[in-house]
């Protein structure tokens, strides 16, 4: 993992005093809320329906058991003992304090944390796949590019007050685990002839004008990819339009003056930035690198351990899978589901869902926060990972282990063996929570979840995204879910637009909405109704979203609509 | 009837114009008929109240009900987490908001 420097740390220690200073002029009423508003959203901290929210970056999802503790005190000491973990593989404290703010990004900083980046026209906490540096399908680490772009982006002065908001994903695999072509930029890392390179798309996101990236670059090198994308930047900063909030995005810029005439002038910008020297210098990026090695992995034939904590102690004789595999089908269950393939032989990646039935999507309570770290320091080689689908990842544990941490997460609340199931459903919070919702998204995550509670019955349906959005603004996704929900006011009501058939994986596509609204109730039936109609539909080992796309919307449209 | 709402400055906490002064519960907020903007021009001024602004409410016998669900779910606190309302130990509150 990336450790701060003394650059850094003094870049982070600065800004802390700062914002202290502004909070302390505004409450002595020596600055206006107008002034201070754009103050407290550069530092994270938002003003919504219950109390002020701060929204602290995970760079990258990646994060070491001391600093998920301290998120874990920060929810105790500061807020309501929870946090909302969010699909920017951030999170989320809903009540806080302004008089308390400062503190809180003090108590940040000692762990190498802030909450920068989270708000703004700036480049935003740069996004990335959960399974970096363990996935088996890896070409390369796309956490080093993302530290990278972190350092490069942070008050980087031409891109902190850019038309609008920017995202940016990296990935280093085949398999699209970040919904990288819905950003602003994505990277892909590849490798042409033996050499490290990225294949660049621009112009994608969600939110009301939903868009696919096309493919900018088939190949920028390594050494040039810094370059590149600020090339990439430096045209929409001239190009994008300020005059106009709701088409300030690049995606709009990319739409209006095509792909093709884009990619025109990034070249034409980029041959002027190389000469700038703006890459990293090779010691440098080393430096970065070396952070990121392979943690020491042992022998796949290394005896289990037994997990003990304050809260939790695995029985003395847990010391190994095998027995305990035949003897505990709801691990079968959770192994099943929540694990996936490591690159490295006798490990697997672990992902603890923050899905429980009836639960809300991405909470865990300052207790849970706590076990999640203790179980990383203990197993995961002090690392945990932030998913956009709101779970949090164990990246690096060893598959004799496997039965140790799930009795310690079943303990807990934590071992929902439903990932990427119906029950695993993104969901923004929703007018629960936040100010721009239209309507409550939680809700009805947890009647859909109730409604699909049966395991057989879930995996019966096998992979199905649904992704819950409260507003156009669509943070839950909805866009990109096999099933997505938009919730909507019609006429001073909450009403829910059903969508069928988006992908933000490598098979990247929109869902398209399926016909008129449903009340809370309605949408949960209409979700069942269309699942009944895959499985009504299905062919020999099709998902919900390879059905649709063979059959297309009419069966669905017709068994909502009749 | 219109209601002024806003957040309480050092806190975030929801706030309501009772005639005189902010209360936290909306049961006790008054009608300030044409008056809200003035209002809510001195009391930000004085930092007693941030983003102050009027809304539609009706009048029922336990009081104010805010017209849009919006303000509702202000009033009350989460649907989905009872226990963070203002009134936790009243788990139907929440049917006031729908």
């Amino acid at each position: 993992m990336y450790k701060y420097d003394q650059y850094d740390q003094q870049i982070v220690d600065a800004r802390v005093e700062e914002f202290r200073d502004q909070v302390k002029r505004r409450l002595a009423g020596q600055i206006t809320e107008d002034q201070f508003k754009p103050l407290r959203l550069m530092n994270g901290l938002y003003l919504q329906l219950h109390a002020y929210m701060l929204r602290v970056a995970i760079p990258y999802g990646t994060l070491d058991s001391r600093q998920m503790r301290m998120l874990a005190t920060i929810a105790r000491k500061y807020d309501r003992g929870y946090g909302h973990f969010t699909t920017r593989q951030n999170i989320q404290y809903n009540w806080i304090k302004l008089s308390d703010a400062p503190d809180i990004l003090a108590d940040l900083a000692t762990v190498e944390m802030h909450a920068i980046q989270t708000s703004g026209n700036c480049i935003r906490n740069i996004s990335s796949d959960q399974y970096a540096g363990a996935a088996a399908d890896e070409v390369a680490d796309p956490r080093i590019w993302a530290e990278l772009l972190r350092q490069w982006s942070t008050f980087h002065p031409e891109f902190s007050y850019l038309p609008r908001k920017f995202k940016i994903a990296v990935i280093g695999a085949e398999e699209d685990r970040a919904a990288m072509r819905l950003h602003d930029i994505g990277i892909q890392l590849v490798k042409r002839d033996g050499v490290l390179g990225g294949r660049i798309y621009v112009g994608g996101g969600m939110g009301r004008t939903p868009m696919i990236a096309p493919e900018i670059k088939d190949f920028v090198t390594a050494d040039d990819l810094l370059s590149y994308v600020e090339a990439c930047l430096r045209v929409y900063n001239r190009y994008g339009r300020r005059d106009n909030i709701y088409k300030a995005r690049i995606k709009i810029l990319i739409h209006e003056i095509g792909a093709d005439d884009y990619r025109r002038q990034v070249e034409e910008e980029f041959a002027h930035v190389k000469s700038l020297g703006l890459d990293p210098p090779k010691a440098e990026f080393e430096r970065i690198t070396a952070m990121f090695a392979p943690p020491s992995f042992v022998a796949a034939d290394t005896p289990a351990t037994p997990f003990v904590s304050s809260e939790v102690e695995t029985p003395a004789s847990a010391t190994g899978v095998s027995t305990a595999l035949e003897a505990n089908g709801d691990f079968q269950a959770w192994r099943a589901q929540n694990t996936a393939a490591h690159k490295q032989p006798g490990y697997a990646i672990v992902t603890i869902s923050l899905k429980p039935t009836g639960g809300i999507p991405g909470d865990a309570t300052a207790e849970q926060i706590d076990l999640m770290a203790d179980l990383a320091e203990r197993y995961s080689f002090d690392e945990l990972r932030v998913t956009h689908a709101q779970n949090i990842v164990l990246p690096h544990v060893r598959k004799a282990d496997l039965y140790a941490v799930w009795q310690a997460l079943d303990a807990a609340g934590l071992a929902p063996a439903n990932l990427d199931l119906i029950s695993d459903i993104i969901a923004c919070p929703g007018l629960d929570y936040c100010s721009l919702a239209n309507a409550r998204s939680i809700p009805v995550a947890q009647k859909i979840a109730t409604r699909f509670a049966d395991q057989n019955r879930q995996r019966d349906l096998g992979e199905l995204k649904l992704k819950i959005s409260g507003c156009i603004n669509a943070c839950g996704h909805h866009h990109a879910g096999h099933i997505g929900i938009l919730g909507v006011d019609k006429k001073g009501t909450e009403n829910y637009q059903l969508l069928l058939g988006g992908s933000g994986a490598e098979d990247t596509s929109l869902a398209k909405i399926t016909g008129p609204g449903f009340d809370e109730d309605g949408i949960v039936d209409a979700v069942e109704t269309v699942t009944n109609v895959y499985l009504a539909k299905r062919a020999e080992g099709e998902r919900f979203l390879d059905t649709y796309r063979r059959v297309g919307m009419e069966p669905f449209k017709e068994a909502l609509y009749g | 009837m219109k209601l002024l709402t806003g957040n309480d400055l050092p806190t975030g906490d929801v706030l309501w114009w009772t005639g005189s002064t902010w209360s936290r519960h909306v049961e006790d907020a008054g009608d300030v008929g044409d008056r809200g903007e003035s209002i809510a021009r001195v009391e930000e001024g004085a930092r007693r109240v941030n983003g102050a602004y009027v809304i539609d409410a009706t009048a029922t016998p336990e009081g104010p009900r805010p017209a849009h669900i919006k303000d509702r779910v202000r009033a009350l606190g989460p649907t989905v987490r009872p226990d963070l309302t203002l009134k936790p130990a009243d788990p139907a509150a929440g049917s006031w908001v729908i």
